[in-house]
């Protein structure tokens, strides 16, 4: 059957099941738009700002586990989208972005609206293409959609000139991708896994350490059932939260700058280290000459250049999490003898407990464990970038995976709200809550019209203390509280929501709290809850950047 | 250390500027770059001649070069026994009272005069690395006015 470039497109969009796009039309995706138009299959969420598109595309990946989809025009439209595709790019998470472009004979001239998408885009994406020959065009899209979604996924870019969108051809979808240059590894080597499994079962003090790439592989109920065939005690990355349920007696939270005391003495103290997807990196090891001294670490990852890149590595093993795991709990028949690990662990637990001090005023702290009673640990949780992010990442206990999204890698500010958006699209039946600062919160506020517009009931609860605050923290703690453009200031929140048709309520007591979150989880509209919270608290434990990662500040409390 | 790595890539617009932009974005420097069709035309090959401090930035470059989509396999020299050669052209200053001299200097190498004027000589060679300095130092006795050279191509024995 002959189709135009944006018919094929769509086709191709359905064959890879995409329901949904998040995206911003103009003036070199216009063939695209017209052809959307007749595409009821697929819902094409309106945002007020492309960088809106790519994170919400990339919460909706990371609530769902499929591909998530934005798009955007030419130039503009297309650079808008960068910093979610970076954000996508640093987290491993598969998108898809589709981005107009100047007609084929314009490209190179400085058309109007042209902009070198490609080029931009090469070192923040897993790939991208610049469709130039109409009947390339199926089989690009379903090669993106493949390298997105497989190996170590990651963010592709669609390239697509105007003038390919509306040229004719015979719509011809390959059967199944064949690419003799790319063929991620799934299955680990037998003999490196014999090698894991031996060494662990002679283990004294075994530590699982585990970051994104369990949840990526879906393998938290592999990790779960080593973790408890063997007994090791188990510690997260940021964004391996969610991968081992917080609530098992064997976890030990998240390590590294933030981590927990115990966590981070743990892994230093540990003879055998068993990494799995995650990538020791400098906010996990700290200073990199003093991490774990006396371990031997065994490296499970998909990614070969993940593997000895920052520390030395004993036993690699490339692969699949999910099927090096099952294979590494069938090859070990008995589990190490470790009960004077357990002691020395709990130890370590009464020393370096995770606390604060809950005194009359509103601490952030308070408001995150409220959250969690609230929600009984159900809900999704978004956050936004700084103090808001490790307080979230300490104080709710995750037992499930895709129940945390956070920018890890990158580090975005005014990632937290449209990630929730799409979260929230891809997972309507859960509640979804951005825990926000009032500095981030104010860098895409605008998808609140999308929210409201789409009937996308995400929650905000915005940890308001005036300040950027885990820049004023690095200002108190190594810059003699010389504190520098960090005072800011907001809007009035409630205001701002109403304006919008959406609903604010502002907290300004420790006993309105709980009341306010549960309105707010009630009320079928997107709600913004304002918590002035105290403004000077600081997140701790801490580590400081460059110093080993057991010597943590521990806080005044 | 130099190290030397060839790469077959996929023929497309494009992926010279990925592995170039691989190098630069993590401060490596080129030293020298052959890229060429091979026998199939849908592949290139490129060798490429890399400084590298230690083995570890050297797997490193190895690894992230395997993770290009249009990469399709890498081979190190490094350790694998095989001739390496480049070509250079020189253009030398010339007398022909000097043509004896000079094609005697060259007559040591694989090398030629492939083109001489009343003031100027061309002169071709093929050689490793230590040939081709050897030679230029040898040619510098007469005044190199331009030299041009490929970059380093190398085959496995």
């Amino acid at each position: 059957m002959k189709m135009n470039g944006a018919q094929i497109l769509i086709e191709g969009l359905k064959r890879e099941g995409v329901e949904v796009i998040f995206g911003y039309p103009g003036g070199q995706v216009l063939p695209i738009c017209d052809k959307l138009y007749d595409a009821d299959f697929l819902k094409f969420i309106l945002t007020r700002h492309e960088q809106g598109a790519a994170h919400a595309a990339d919460g909706y990946a990371r609530a769902t586990g499929k591909v998530g989809v934005c798009m955007a025009t030419s130039g503009p439209g297309a650079t808008n989208l960068t910093t979610g595709i970076a954000n996508a790019y640093m987290d491993s998470i598969p998108i898809v972005a589709i981005t107009g472009q100047v007609k084929t004979f314009l490209i190179g001239n400085d058309a109007f609206q042209e902009a070198d998408v490609t080029g931009i885009t090469r070192p923040i994406t897993k790939h991208n293409f610049l469709v130039k020959d109409i009947n390339d065009l199926a089989r690009i899209i379903r090669e993106a959609f493949y390298i997105a979604s497989s190996g170590r996924p990651g963010p592709v870019v669609i390239d697509i000139p105007s003038d390919i969108q509306m040229q004719e051809t015979e719509f011809i979808w390959p059967d199944k991708v064949e690419m003799r240059s790319y063929k991620p590894t799934y299955f680990g080597h037998p003999g490196q896994i014999k090698k894991a499994a031996k060494l662990i079962s002679q283990a004294k003090k075994p530590l699982l350490y585990i970051g994104g790439g369990v949840i990526t592989s879906g393998a938290h109920l592999a990790l779960r059932e080593l973790a408890e065939k063997i007994q090791a005690p188990v510690t997260w990355t940021l964004m391996g939260i969610g991968g081992f349920p917080a609530t098992n007696k064997l976890s030990l939270g998240m390590l590294g700058m933030h981590g927990t005391g115990y966590a981070n003495h743990a892994i230093m103290n540990a003879d055998i280290i068993i990494a799995v997807g995650a990538r020791f990196d400098d906010r996990v090891t700290g200073r990199i000459d003093s991490f774990a001294p006396g371990a031997k670490v065994i490296h499970i990852d998909i990614d070969p250049s993940s593997i000895s890149k920052n520390i030395r590595v004993d036993i690699p093993i490339v692969g699949d999490a999910k099927n090096i795991l099952g294979e590494l709990s069938e090859q070990i028949d008995k589990a190490p003898d470790i009960a004077e690990w357990h002691k020395e662990i709990e130890a370590l637990r009464k020393k370096y407990p995770l606390k604060y001090k809950d005194d009359g005023k509103i601490k952030p702290q308070y408001v995150v464990e409220q959250i969690y009673e609230v929600t009984k640990g159900d809900a999704i949780i978004t956050t936004e970038v700084g103090q808001n992010q490790m307080w979230a990442a300490q104080w709710y206990k995750y037992d499930y995976p895709r129940t945390f999204i956070s920018s890890g890698g990158l580090g975005t500010m005014g990632f937290g709200f449209p990630a929730a958006m799409g979260a929230k699209v891809g997972r309507p039946e859960k509640q979804v809550i951005d825990i926000a600062g009032d500095g981030s919160i104010q860098m895409n506020i605008q998808e609140i019209g999308t929210c409201v517009a789409n009937k996308i009931n995400a929650k905000v609860v915005i940890l308001n203390n005036g300040y950027l605050g885990m820049v004023r923290q690095w200002q108190e703690l190594f810059y003699k509280k010389r504190y520098s453009q960090v005072s800011i200031t907001s809007p009035d929140f409630v205001k701002l929501a109403d304006s919008y048709g959406a609903v604010g309520i502002k907290v300004t007591k420790k006993e309105e709290v709980r009341p306010a979150i549960e309105k707010a989880l009630s009320i079928d509209n997107t709600v913004f809850v304002d918590v002035q919270v105290e403004p000077e608290e600081n997140v701790y434990p801490m580590v400081p950047a460059g110093e080993a990662i057991n010597k943590i500040i521990e806080g005044l409390a | 250390m130099r190290h030397t790595i060839s790469v077959l890539v996929e023929n497309k617009f494009g992926v010279l500027a990925r592995i170039a932009g691989l190098f630069s974005a993590r401060g490596y420097n080129i030293a020298s770059l052959a890229v060429s069709e091979t026998m199939d035309p849908a592949i290139s090959y490129m060798t490429i001649v890399v400084e590298a401090k230690d083995e570890k930035i050297l797997e490193q470059i190895k690894k992230q070069l395997n993770k290009l989509i249009d990469v399709v396999t890498i081979t190190d020299f490094t350790k694998k026994d095989h001739i390496d050669r480049e070509l250079v052209l020189v253009k030398v200053d010339y007398a022909s009272k000097d043509k004896a001299k000079l094609e005697g200097i060259l007559s040591k190498y694989v090398a030629k005069l492939i083109q001489h004027k009343a003031d100027t000589a061309i002169i071709e060679a093929v050689g490793e690395q230590p040939q081709i300095k050897q030679l230029l130092d040898d040619l510098d006795k007469f005044g190199i006015k331009e030299l041009i050279r490929t970059g380093r191509i190398a085959i496995t024995k």
